[in-house]
């Protein structure tokens, strides 16, 4: 059996993500471009808070501590928060909403895909029902990318920009540590690292239509997954959601 | 109620053909899109769907303003949830206008540059999560009052979409009185702020059924379109009869000391909203007006390229397939 620990940092890491991109996703509802992408942006928020109900629940109960999801998302302080920097950067435009979601979403369903098959069939199931989603989340959010590099000269640029400011946030995707080997030596997860190329692939191929450049480098920021070191965008984002739970400790909603 | 003094048009047309159409109304039938209609019942519609269409789009404001403070994951879903579905009826709600000849643009225009309004209720500030629950309770209390008996109104898409939303604004007026319920059983604060969420929406909810409308001339007519299907005072009546037990089984205070049941008329005796200030609201002065429209305003400009994107991919690809046929 896996550490309780590890166990339960791995659950962490995959409800933060989740959570952490409901958020962002659910600050655009009421104010998307077109009625059909407000409808939609909130149809992706509501699958991610959904999923991060199930993980951070599954966190909670691996745990044992009589933790809820709730007291996880709404009481921990911004340090113990261990998702990926990618997904707490702010919306900005549209253009990095969408290249932001798409490049999630790419990890994302092949860290589900493979979670499927999990030795922990606790893991498994919350996988085997959230891939579903995320595999329409990748659908609309490939032909979104595709459709605004290959738009105007204007969305292009956009896009290119988004891309640009974006892509030193996708290798921490695949930077292992020690919970990903204890994980992959128990068969409960994959390493990190495992996934990077079938994962690249799928985004270099969506890139290129969508006539984009792939950012030379391969300079990667750090520190959100472990949680040493997080943006400043995250911060604000915890005031906020966080705002009622900490002002009126013990009251039910 | 999401239409508010929604002005109807008169019409000077061939006597036998608005004769024939009045006795279609009377017999019950439904006007379909292609039917011949009268130019006032057209740009009536046109002026009463798009209002609320619109009242649907900048009421996602209000209550968006607190999806990302929700107490709970749970309350953030089913928030979201909620707004979502009024982006839903938005929808439904510009389709069926845009049966009558008007693009969803067009529409969008005239909200955006003030010539269409949406309902007063939206220019009012939603400052605390018990506000979640006033505006599902007592908001979309009213607005269900409107719109269950407009599902039998004569136009069949509008009459379709209101079934449509119906069904949902029932669903959306559960969970407000559940969040009041929790939040008047709660702590002290709790409490505080369910009276307070009550005693800064009661009058705008009575406002949003309009002002009395007995001796309006428009509302005549558009009742006998059946475009219209209770008068306003009818409709508010009820309103305050249905929410004022429930207020009690919460344990707040309706603010108004002249409150009285009225036996010999089955009902509540009420005080009347403050008009003078329904008329500011309406006029632009309300507490929000300028940053609901404002918002509306950037999304569409800020979206611009956006929609222009999508639409130039979409004819490459249209002329791509055209060329390989």
């Amino acid at each position: 059996m896996a550490q309780t620990a590890d166990l339960f940092e791995f659950l962490c890491r995959m409800g933060d993500n989740t959570l952490v991109l409901g958020h962002r996703v659910s600050e655009w509802c009421g104010h998307a471009p077109v009625l059909e992408e407000d409808i939609a942006l909130a149809n992706t928020a509501l699958d991610l808070i959904g999923q991060t109900q199930m993980w951070l629940g599954l966190a909670a109960e691996v745990e044992g501590q009589g933790r809820s999801a709730d007291d996880l998302a709404m009481l921990r302080d911004a340090w113990n928060f261990h998702n990926v920097l990618l997904v707490e950067q702010p919306n900005r435009d549209f253009g990095v909403t969408i290249l932001r979601q798409f490049l999630f979403d790419a990890w994302h369903v092949e860290m589900l895909q493979r979670l499927i098959t999990s030795s922990d069939q606790r893991i498994a199931e919350v996988a085997a029902k959230s891939v579903k989603e995320a595999t329409y989340h990748l659908e609309r959010s490939s032909t979104t990318v595709i459709a605004l590099g290959d738009g105007t000269g204007e969305s292009h640029n956009r896009m290119q920009d988004a891309l640009n400011l974006l892509w030193p946030y996708v290798g921490e995707l695949f930077a292992d540590d020690a919970v990903d080997t204890a994980m992959s030596e128990e068969g409960i997860a994959p390493k990190s690292s495992d996934l990077r190329d079938a994962v690249m692939a799928r985004i270099t191929d969506v890139l290129a239509e969508a006539t984009l450049q792939v950012p030379d480098g391969d300079f990667t920021h750090k520190g959100g997954k472990t949680g040493f070191q997080h943006t400043e965008h995250l911060g604000h984002m915890l005031v906020a959601m966080q705002n009622l739970q900490r002002s009126y400790p013990g009251a039910t909603w | 109620m999401y239409a508010q003094m929604v002005k109807s048009e008169a019409t000077q047309e061939d006597p036998e053909k608005l004769a024939a159409f009045q006795a279609r109304i009377d017999a019950g039938e439904k006007i379909e899109p292609k039917d011949w209609m009268p130019v006032g019942y057209r740009k009536t519609l046109i002026r009463q769907i798009g209002q609320h269409a619109h009242s649907e789009i900048v009421g996602q404001l209000p209550e968006g303003n607190w999806i990302t403070r929700a107490p709970t994951l749970e309350r953030k879903a089913i928030l979201l949830a909620k707004v979502q579905d009024e982006a839903g009826h938005g929808l439904y709600l510009y389709c069926a206008a845009e049966t009558l000849g008007v693009t969803r643009d067009e529409l969008t225009e005239m909200l955006l540059d003030g010539r269409m309004k949406y309902s007063s209720i939206f220019n009012y500030p939603t400052l605390t999560w018990a506000d979640m629950g006033a505006v599902g309770w007592l908001v979309d209390g009213a607005a269900i009052m409107n719109q269950v008996p407009l599902q039998r109104t004569s136009y069949g898409p509008y009459s379709r979409a209101m079934i449509r939303i119906c069904k949902e604004e029932s669903f959306h007026q559960r969970q407000g009185f559940d969040i009041m319920m929790k939040m008047a059983s709660g702590t002290e604060a709790q409490m505080r702020m369910a009276q307070n969420a009550l005693d800064r929406f009661w009058y705008p909810a009575l406002m949003m059924f309009g002002p009395s409308d007995k001796d309006s001339v428009h509302s005549e007519q558009s009742m006998r379109w059946k475009i219209k299907m209770n008068t306003n005072d009818e409709l508010r009546q009820k309103f305050v009869d249905q929410t004022v037990p429930q207020a009690e089984y919460l344990g707040l205070t309706v603010p108004d000391d002249k409150l009285v049941w009225n036996e010999e008329k089955n009902g509540y005796d009420f005080s009347e909203p403050d008009w003078n200030e329904f008329f500011d609201v309406i006029q632009g002065n309300g507490p929000c007006n300028t940053d609901r429209l404002a918002a509306r305003n950037k999304a569409w400009d800020d979206g611009a390229w956006v929609r222009e994107g999508l639409m130039a991919h979409a004819t490459k690809k249209s002329a791509m397939k055209v060329a390989a046929e």
